[in-house]
């Protein structure tokens, strides 16, 4: 046993085949989860395996190398599709814990109030996963199971997040609902990715965080509010559109204000999409 | 684990020097700064990225050292503040801003702060306050209030003027630049190299029966593992609390515990041990029984019983009557009523208690934070079974404290653990362990009538408070026995009856907390106050302007104060900022939407010092053969600027600038007993035996010469000088002859308060002086979404005289923030809120601008006319805040904190969409 952090995604293989093993890419979940217990098995850092940060350009879309640091998001020259998952990173903790913190790491640990992922259920976010066995390819929506549940399997790792270029025109937005200003955990959250014609919605992705065991698409408002104007969007929002949601009660706030929030939430989302927050 | 053959080798450049070590898998960073590189500055507050004290720099980003295992350093510049201190001008400069706005109190968040700061510093010079917010918002503080840190960064480089240090004026912090460059030592930095380490086995549950297993087994089945600490390794009582008749909680609890974290068991091992001790694997089983968590649960019938002879789980109660409350509420005018609740609330303090024992030629000696050294010394001579003699307590600096830090925590255990191995101890609780097991605010349910009549002159106040006390006594009866005293508020009511409960549950124990329930009576108070003032149409402020205690008019206890009743005029220096506000709020509102804006007033007194008790405090001072001046300094500065503002008060009275006073303590050995730190006391008290050991010495050393009391004393270059006018005398100190402690001079003078008791209707004088205070918010409230904004605070505090300014300042900030917290987002829930990411306090973007009114109304007690501060500022903002959420809305709400959620509900109660 040991600290191991290769730089070759063979070795890095190599050990997690081994068995016995955890991953550690930011920590920023990893240490706090671990307390004061003793660590007693193999740590396999990945944070300096080839390829495994940096957001580049391919194939007609984005990869995001899986220990991409969300303080590497937030400067990033992205378009204004990216501009909700830019507003989520910088609501990722503080500036301490974005200048340590993993995009990948942010969904294996899938929290429901991990603030990644909304947004990048917005982008359409697939993940990639490697293993001996070679890569595969998951949509965020299989990926995250439930809570602290992910489909990686023991011999996988993810080696990026991809995401398709984002229908023309559109931007993205989050609003994060918690108690305090800054290092918060959410109450409830809204990632919007919107795409405006004439004034009128021609694209819309809606997706909330908090408000069930894994954040989720909203995909009835989302049809809902193809063709609508600021009006007829902000008096449209019903709570048809928020079936699937299971908000909890905790010591954050009771589930029938998660529920309310959120409406109000998608309200300012698409406000903001018209130019009006 | 169990292999240290699994330790690596990592290597990086620690402040610019290439550094190596051998570290086990896993292993934090924060810890290898501090326990094998000896970088003690980067502070750990909760292990848990919550905090941002242990902030440093990885390659030039700020990152939670906690966070971070110490191999991923491999390779990379590390800075920590102290080496940003030596090698960063910039960093210099931010220390020389944090000094001269006093941005640093406790200290313990400063390295953290910083750090974060630097790094802004290096990419945006000037930055703007939202930067500011920005950058620093990973980084608690608990003493602030953040503002002066605002201030610190913004104008970095703009250093004010400095100033004399009289009384009166705003020096630096006389102990802030050991603070401000990370020098500093707390309870966490000063255990020797070696020195064990112990860990405390807690109950897992609220009530639980137990049984240990083979404890000598354990030990002997885990190498490095040296001993376990139960209650039968206790010589003493297994007892300690702070209140004659209410010593009631124990060191290790026997055979039941009786709130979740209550310890049961010590284990003492090798630092390596220890860190590869799992608690998990500790012998013991545990039955869990059903607790009664509630004041109805626990006063019900049937409940079980948590101490013999207090029937009902109740602890005690406390009463104060005058005329006849409900005779006057029949005839009032108009008459309001309300019930009003508050949880837990936890003193987040960012430094978890810590430090470590040791024996020295047959004492025990405890260095630890504490706000009460001499209580330490007493609960151990109980508890040890030893003589005042072989006891020692070295306090460390104190990473805030609030109250919790006067009762006892770590000590016994050190204590105990010292003696059993005959070596050095150390312990840090950590983050959980430190909410789970030490004091809180008491939980309130309180139910008040208030009537008056159609003048607006208050007639009949009635009022009855329940306060959850928790598992054990601690000062739940000095909450039971102060809220009926301050339940009026600082207002005269002739017909008055209040009463209170403290009542035992299976919770931790409620203590000390900045107020001693004060705060949560004014909530019902202050609020109903404006319930009245709607009703009779009349202007909040002005309601409040015709009830005010004056000069010669009765307290509710029959106290009447001829001299320094200080409301008035705090209500008075708010009203160009009300009438401002109630203007604004109403333009701002009239343009419609979900937001809304109100402002609300709230006033407060607080009696400083104890409740018709002795509380003396004495400190001493020398004047050495070369004119060397020394002043032992024994009033705990928990952040709250003691250390400045006694030597302010004891340079003045001797006659010297304050920078040429010595300061040694705190230390049981080196300093007379000060009191400890709490109840707005020491300015007050301890100031005024600091005032009398100046005086005391200054008229040694003019005897001397025969000269006037109007002489100048001078020190300097060995010598000592008195001159009155233009002649000049050398006062031959080498004739006199030099005492144990190296002294020729020597003052020590002890000042207790004239206080009288209170009889069975609370009658009497309490308190020698009370300080005043009137808070104003301006909020804006989200009521779609039920958030609520506090925008602007103007705060007028009657200190009687503010000795320091600044400090002032500071504590006024800091206390808002902790009202604003309580009001708005903390509740400690046992179980569910153990760590800072699910108990919310306030961040450095929740705290708007506060503007303070220093209003000084001289105290003829008072040193200069001083009066204390600490407690009073938090008294008003809670109800404050409740009274603009109020104006804004129309909605009353009674339960704090007034989360998002509990407003919304309340606003849809009211009908809003």
């Amino acid at each position: 046993m040991g600290h191991h952090s290769p730089t070759s995604l063979d070795q890095a293989l190599d050990i997690l085949g081994r068995g016995g093993v955890s991953v550690l890419a930011g920590g920023t979940d990893w240490f706090p989860a671990r307390g004061d217990l003793p660590v007693r098995e193999d740590i396999l850092d990945i944070t300096r395996l080839p390829g495994f940060r940096g957001i580049t350009r391919q194939d007609g879309g984005w990869r995001i190398g899986a220990a991409t640091r969300w303080a590497d998001i937030v400067r990033a020259d992205l378009p204004a599709a990216f501009d909700g998952l830019k507003a989520a990173a910088r609501e990722v903790g503080s500036v301490q814990i974005q200048n340590t913190g993993t995009v990948a790491g942010n969904l294996c640990n899938a929290s429901p109030a991990a603030d990644g992922v909304p947004p990048l259920l917005t982008l359409d976010a697939r993940l990639e996963l490697v293993s001996r066995a070679g890569v595969r390819v998951l949509p965020l929506e299989d990926f995250i199971l439930g809570v602290r549940k992910t489909a990686l399997k023991p011999d996988e790792l993810v080696s990026a997040v991809t995401l398709p270029d984002a229908p023309v025109g559109a931007r993205g937005h989050f609003l994060k609902l918690g108690a305090r200003k800054y290092l918060v955990i959410s109450i409830a959250m809204v990632a919007g990715l919107i795409a405006l014609r004439e004034g009128r919605i021609v694209s819309a992705r809606i997706a909330v965080g908090s408000c069930s065991p894994v954040a989720r698409r909203l995909p009835g408002l989302e049809a809902a509010l193809i063709g609508c104007s600021l009006a007829e969007a902000l008096g449209g929002i019903g709570p048809d559109h928020l079936v699937g949601l299971a908000p909890i009660s905790d010591v954050r706030a009771n589930a029938e204000y998660r529920l309310e929030a959120v409406a109000e939430a998608c309200r300012r989302i698409i406000q903001a999409a018209f130019g009006g927050m | 684990m169990d292999n240290p053959a699994t330790t690596t080798l990592t290597a990086f450049r620690l402040n610019g020097e290439i550094v190596e070590l051998a570290a086990p898998a896993g292993e934090r960073l924060s810890h290898s700064l501090r326990e094998r590189l000896g970088a003690r500055d980067v502070k750990i507050g909760c292990n848990a990225g919550d905090c941002g004290a242990c902030t440093v720099l990885v390659d030039g980003a700020p990152v939670c050292a906690c966070l971070m295992g110490s191999h991923q350093a491999q390779g990379a510049e590390v800075e920590t503040l102290s080496g940003l201190i030596r090698a960063d001008p910039l960093a210099r400069a931010l220390a020389d801003s944090f000094q001269a706005h006093q941005a640093a109190q406790c200290g313990f968040c400063t390295p953290g702060m910083m750090v974060a700061a630097v790094a802004l510093l290096r990419e945006t010079r000037h930055p703007n306050v939202a930067q500011v917010t920005d950058a620093l918002g990973g980084v608690l503080c608990r003493c602030t209030g953040y503002r002066k840190i605002i201030d610190a960064v913004v104008s970095v480089g703009t250093t004010p003027a400095p100033v004399s240090g009289a009384v009166g004026s705003p020096i630096r912090r006389l102990d802030g630049l050991e603070k401000v460059e990370g020098r500093d030592r707390f309870g966490d930095d000063v255990a020797p190299d070696g020195a064990l380490v112990m860990r405390i086995i807690r109950s897992p549950h609220p009530r639980a029966r137990f049984a240990f297993g083979d404890l000598e087994g354990f030990v002997a089945r885990h190498p490095g593992i040296e001993a376990v600490l139960t209650a039968a390794d206790i010589p003493g009582k297994n007892a300690f609390g702070v209140i004659p008749g209410f010593i009631d909680q124990p060191v290790f609890a026997e055979d039941e515990a009786r709130f979740r974290g209550e310890a049961v068991a010590a284990v003492i091992g090798t630092a390596e041990a220890m860190t590869a001790f799992d608690p998990t694997d500790f012998p013991v089983a545990w039955q869990p029984l059903d607790p009664v968590q509630t004041v109805a649960e626990a006063t019900a019938g049937g409940a079980p019983q948590l101490h013999a002879g207090r029937a009902a789980n109740i602890m005690c109660g406390g009463q104060v009557q005058c005329g006849d409350a409900d005779a006057a509420l029949r005839r009032a005018d108009v008459v309001v009523e309300g019930a009003f609740s508050s949880g837990f609330v936890e003193h987040a303090y960012l430094e978890p208690e810590a430090g470590f024992a040791e024996m020295q030629n047959g004492r025990v000696v405890v260095y630890a934070c504490t706000q009460a050294p001499v209580m330490d010394q007493d609960s151990l001579i109980e508890i040890l079974a030893m003589d005042r003699s072989r006891i020692r307590i070295v306090p460390t600096s104190v990473g805030g404290g609030f109250g919790s830090k006067i009762d006892v925590s770590i000590q016994p255990f050190l204590a105990l653990a010292a003696l059993k191995t005959g070596r050095a101890v150390r312990i840090t609780y950590t983050r959980t362990e430190s909410m789970q097991s030490t004091t809180k605010r008491h939980p309130s349910q309180i139910a008040a009538t208030i009537g008056a009549t159609r003048d607006g002159r208050l007639c009949g106040m009635r009022f009855h408070g329940d306060f959850n006390t928790g598992a054990y006594a601690s000062w739940g009866p000095t909450v039971a026995n102060r809220v009926p005293v301050h339940a009026s508020g600082p207002y005269r009511i002739a017909d008055y009856r209040a009463t209170s409960r403290a009542v035992y549950t299976h919770c931790p124990p409620a203590g000390a907390f900045r107020g001693f329930g004060v705060p949560q009576s004014a909530i019902a108070q202050e609020s109903l106050f404006d319930d009245l003032a709607e009703k009779l149409g009349l202007d909040p402020l002005e309601f409040r302007l015709i009830n005010a205690l004056e000069n010669g008019a009765p307290t509710v206890c029959g106290q009447v104060f001829e001299q320094g009743v200080g409301i008035r005029a705090c209500l008075t220096a708010l009203r160009p900022a009300w009438e401002k506000a109630r203007a604004d709020c109403a333009a701002f509102n009239a343009q419609g939407g979900a937001m809304r804006r109100g402002v609300g007033i709230a006033a407060g007194w607080y009696g400083c010092g104890n409740t018709s008790l002795p509380n003396p405090s004495t400190i001493k001072a020398g004047l050495r053969a070369d004119g060397g001046l020394v002043l032992h300094q024994g009033a705990m500065d928990i952040g709250q600027g003691a250390n400045t503002v006694i030597t302010q008060i004891f340079a003045q009275a001797f006659g010297v600038p304050v920078d040429q006073v010595m300061r040694l303590g705190g230390d049981t050995d080196i300093t007379p007993d000060a009191g400890k730190t709490s109840a707005s006391r020491q300015t007050f008290v301890s100031g005024n035996a600091a005032r009398l050991s100046g005086a005391a010495l200054r008229r040694a050393v003019l005897q001397m010469t025969n000269a006037p009391e109007d002489a100048r004393i001078t020190l300097g270059g060995g010598e000592v000088v008195v001159s009155e006018g233009d002649k000049a005398h050398k006062v031959d100190l080498s004739r006199l002859p030099v005492d144990a402690e190296g002294y020729v001079l020597r003052a020590e003078e002890t000042y207790d308060p004239p206080t009288k008791p209170l009889n069975a209707d609370g009658q009497g004088v309490p308190y020698a002086q009370f300080g005043y205070a009137a808070h104003l918010v301006v909020v804006e409230v989200d009521t779609a979404l039920g958030h609520v904004r506090p925008l602007q605070f103007t705060a007028a505090h009657d200190v009687g005289r503010a000795i320091n300014p600044l400090l002032v300042e500071g504590q006024v900030q800091g206390g808002i923030a902790q009202g604003l917290g309580m009001a708005l987002m903390e509740e400690f829930l046992p179980g569910r809120t153990e760590n800072l990411h699910d108990y919310l306090i306030p961040t450095i973007g929740d705290i708007p601008p506060i503007e303070t009114l220093i209003v000084e109304e001289a105290d003829a007690h008072g040193p200069y006319g001083a009066k204390g501060l600490g407690e009073h500022v938090l008294i008003p903002t809670a109800p404050a805040i409740l009274n603009a959420i109020k104006h804004a809305t129309g909605v009353r709400i009674r339960d704090v904190p007034a989360t998002p959620s509990r407003v919304r509900a309340a606003l849809k109660e009211a009908g809003y969409a």
